[in-house]
């Protein structure tokens, strides 16, 4: 029996090999995705994978359909996610060294282009979530059953907006902490709870005003009167820890959504 | 070399906000409604003539000095971004709506495009070379082009001008309109309100899942100027129009930091008692002093809407153009609650293109000026 087979190529004896081992069948409890059965299992089996629905219209994976645009905003949020965490590494947030810690990468640091993929693609992920809530849109994907969906899509711009806006401040150069100042500077104006702002008078025990520049909103925003320590410690807690964390969660809901919205959204 | 100068003069002068803004905002609502815009022909052309503007204007060294700075180049990415996929967007939109009115069911219905297929394969693969389209893309992004990086903090020296990050630099121009409490705080939080409000104010149910714009056309054309005109418009603005003190620089002028304009605005207190009554209201109280900016104000948040839901009358422009001026028609479908919700929105939003104009045509600074509580309209 066995000598009536053509000898096989080396390669696909190495993987026969391979994916018959107990350590191969450990992780992976199916055969390759070719035949329909294995199709589903890949999708159920695996946790990433499983965000995904196992069938899909057609007219939802169409390049014209979506852009793509969720889908690069995500791969932008792990791009991003991946080369913090080795910007980390060589970043200190405190006025003494943050500075000079971003120059050294640049001058130090063998093949160093990741501040420069961080900084791009923090870029990239603003426009690209822009897109895709424009996409959205102009598909009327956020009407009925999605509407729950959309809005957490909402809570995902201002995130993103956020994100971006915390890492501006961490190279603490002109650029950065003049940016922060502009942006910040709003919240002295909010209603009631900034010190300039209309109805923060009405806030005051007799003659002691409650809300001051010592105890409004921006100063709970900056961690102090100005963009100084307290600020470039608050951003970067919220920019590496805080906000990624509240984002991702998010994420997660939000593709589960999609998914149980009836997947992308088609005519009826 | 004369007449080169002479055209980009021409250039600078058309980027002033009051005319390039009402230029663009008055193309937008021509071509959205016309179908004769949307064909591949007049987007190739009109992205033609962008990219050959672009080209020509990096030979001026001062365009080139703001457009080529690393920071600034996704911006023109976005712009050129944005047209591409409006244009994409819209011209799909016609597309059904043709299909439509030929009595065939758009082309994401057609039994092709409904059928389902596999994610393994047809999803994954397709996620897969997207993303390593992405990352070479931002490799050789990242080794072209250096992350800038310039003085070290100097709380002590302000730069001029100093501009919040790009995206926000729409809300950073609002301020040259509003106060702060209204631009940074206010219409933010309204954005934010108003995008998170969309599916539940909106109850049309056509349109889900498929591009049309007729359809939907007073959702798109509400939406789109929302987004294109009074956001992106102006975040380009903010980043390439305006230099030192907040001035407007055309695209190849030189960003002089002692261009001096003369700004002698007034506020309509002013325009009322004195230009018009010859009173003097230095002592005046401020709410008796603010009180037709006052009233301006309630009737447009609080009667407005009221006569909006009652009044039914139709327009029509020459060209075919008609609206309904009264809302009636929305009041009676969306119920009172919706429709409050609805016009208080809108209206927010057209506040900003209603102050502009006052703006430019009257020099008007606040309709309701009381600084002395930080109440500034
Ligand atoms: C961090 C930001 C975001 C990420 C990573 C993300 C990701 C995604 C992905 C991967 C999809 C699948 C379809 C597609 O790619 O178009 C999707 C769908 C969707 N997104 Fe987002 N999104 C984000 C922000 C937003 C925003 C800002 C909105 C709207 C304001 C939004 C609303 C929706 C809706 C309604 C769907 C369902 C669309 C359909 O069924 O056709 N998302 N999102």
């Amino acid at each position: 029996m066995a000598t009536a087979k053509p000898p096989q190529p080396f390669l696909s004896r190495t993987w026969d090999y391979i994916t018959e081992t107990q350590i191969w069948r450990s992780i992976f409890r199916h055969g390759m995705p070719a035949n329909n059965r294995n199709r589903v299992l890949v999708v159920m089996s695996n946790v990433f994978l499983h965000l995904h629905p196992v069938k899909i219209r057609k007219s939802g994976i169409r390049l014209k359909f979506t852009w793509c645009m969720g889908g690069l905003t995500f791969f932008l949020f792990l791009v991003e996610t991946f080369t913090g965490l080795l910007l980390m590494f060589y970043y200190r947030p405190t006025v003494a060294y943050a500075y000079m810690d971003i120059v050294d990468l640049a001058e130090q640091v063998p093949l160093g282009i990741m501040r420069e993929i961080h900084r791009w693609g923090a870029h990239a992920m603003v426009i690209t979530v822009w897109l895709h809530m424009f996409r959205v849109f102009m598909t009327g994907s956020y009407k009925p059953p999605r509407e729950f969906n959309w809005n957490v899509g909402v809570i995902l711009l201002v995130l993103t907006l956020l994100l971006s806006f915390t890492g501006y401040l961490l190279p603490w150069d002109q650029l950065a902490i003049w940016a922060i100042t502009v942006g910040s500077n709003m919240a002295r104006a909010t209603p009631v709870l900034g010190h300039e702002g209309p109805g923060s008078q009405l806030l005051a025990l007799g003659d002691v005003k409650m809300v001051h520049a010592g105890s409004d909103a921006r100063f709970a925003l900056l961690g102090g009167r100005f963009v100084g320590e307290g600020a470039l410690l608050r951003f970067y807690v919220l920019h590496c820890v805080g906000i990624p964390l509240v984002a991702g969660v998010l994420m997660a809901v939000h593709f589960w959504r999609v998914r149980k919205d009836g997947g992308i959204s088609g005519p009826l | 070399m004369g007449a080169v100068n002479a055209l980009k003069g021409v250039v600078n002068s058309l980027t002033n906000p009051p005319i390039f803004i009402t230029l663009v905002a008055v193309t937008f609502f021509l071509v959205i409604g016309r179908r004769a815009f949307w064909r591949p022909r007049v987007g190739l052309a009109v992205g033609v003539v962008a990219a050959a503007f672009m080209a020509v204007s990096t030979f001026d060294p001062n365009f080139r000095l703001i457009v080529a700075k690393p920071d600034n180049i996704p911006i023109v990415a976005m712009l050129f971004l944005i047209g591409f996929f409006f244009f994409l967007s819209m011209s799909q939109a016609y597309g059904n709506d043709d299909r439509i009115a030929r009595g065939e069911p758009p082309l994401e219905a057609t039994p092709k495009e409904a059928e389902k297929t596999w994610v393994w394969p047809d999803l994954v693969y397709t996620e897969m070379v997207c993303m390593v389209i992405g990352i070479i893309v931002l490799v050789i992004w990242g080794i072209v082009f250096k992350a800038p990086i310039e003085e070290p903090a100097n709380p002590a020296r302000t730069p001029n001008p100093s501009k919040a990050p790009w995206y926000f630099l729409g809300l950073q121009e609002m301020l040259v309109y509003f106060d702060p409490w209204l631009a940074g705080v206010v219409f933010p939080s309204l954005i934010i309100v108003g995008l998170m409000a969309i599916p539940y104010l909106d109850t049309n149910p056509r349109g889900n899942g498929y591009f049309t714009f007729r359809e939907r056309r007073v959702e798109i054309t509400l939406f789109l100027f929302g987004f294109v005109i009074l956001w992106v418009l102006l975040v380009m603005l903010g980043t390439f129009l305006r230099g030192p003190n907040w001035n407007f620089f055309g695209p190849y002028e030189y960003w002089d930091l002692h261009k001096l304009l003369a700004l002698n605005n007034v506020n309509l207190s002013e325009y009322f008692w004195v230009k018009l009554f010859h009173a003097n209201i230095s002592g005046l109280n401020m709410f008796v002093r603010e009180l037709p900016g006052i009233v301006l104000v309630l009737f447009y948040v609080g009667a407005l809407p009221v006569l909006l839901a009652r009044s039914r009358r139709e327009v029509s422009l020459p060209g075919g153009v008609r609206f309904n001026v009264g809302l009636r028609k929305y009041y009676e479908k969306m119920g009172p609650w919706r429709f409050a919700v609805f016009v208080f929105l809108v209206l927010a939003m057209f506040a900003l293109p209603i102050k502009m104009v006052l703006r430019w045509t009257l020099n008007l600074k606040y309709i309701v000026a009381m600084p002395e509580i930080f109440f500034n309209i």
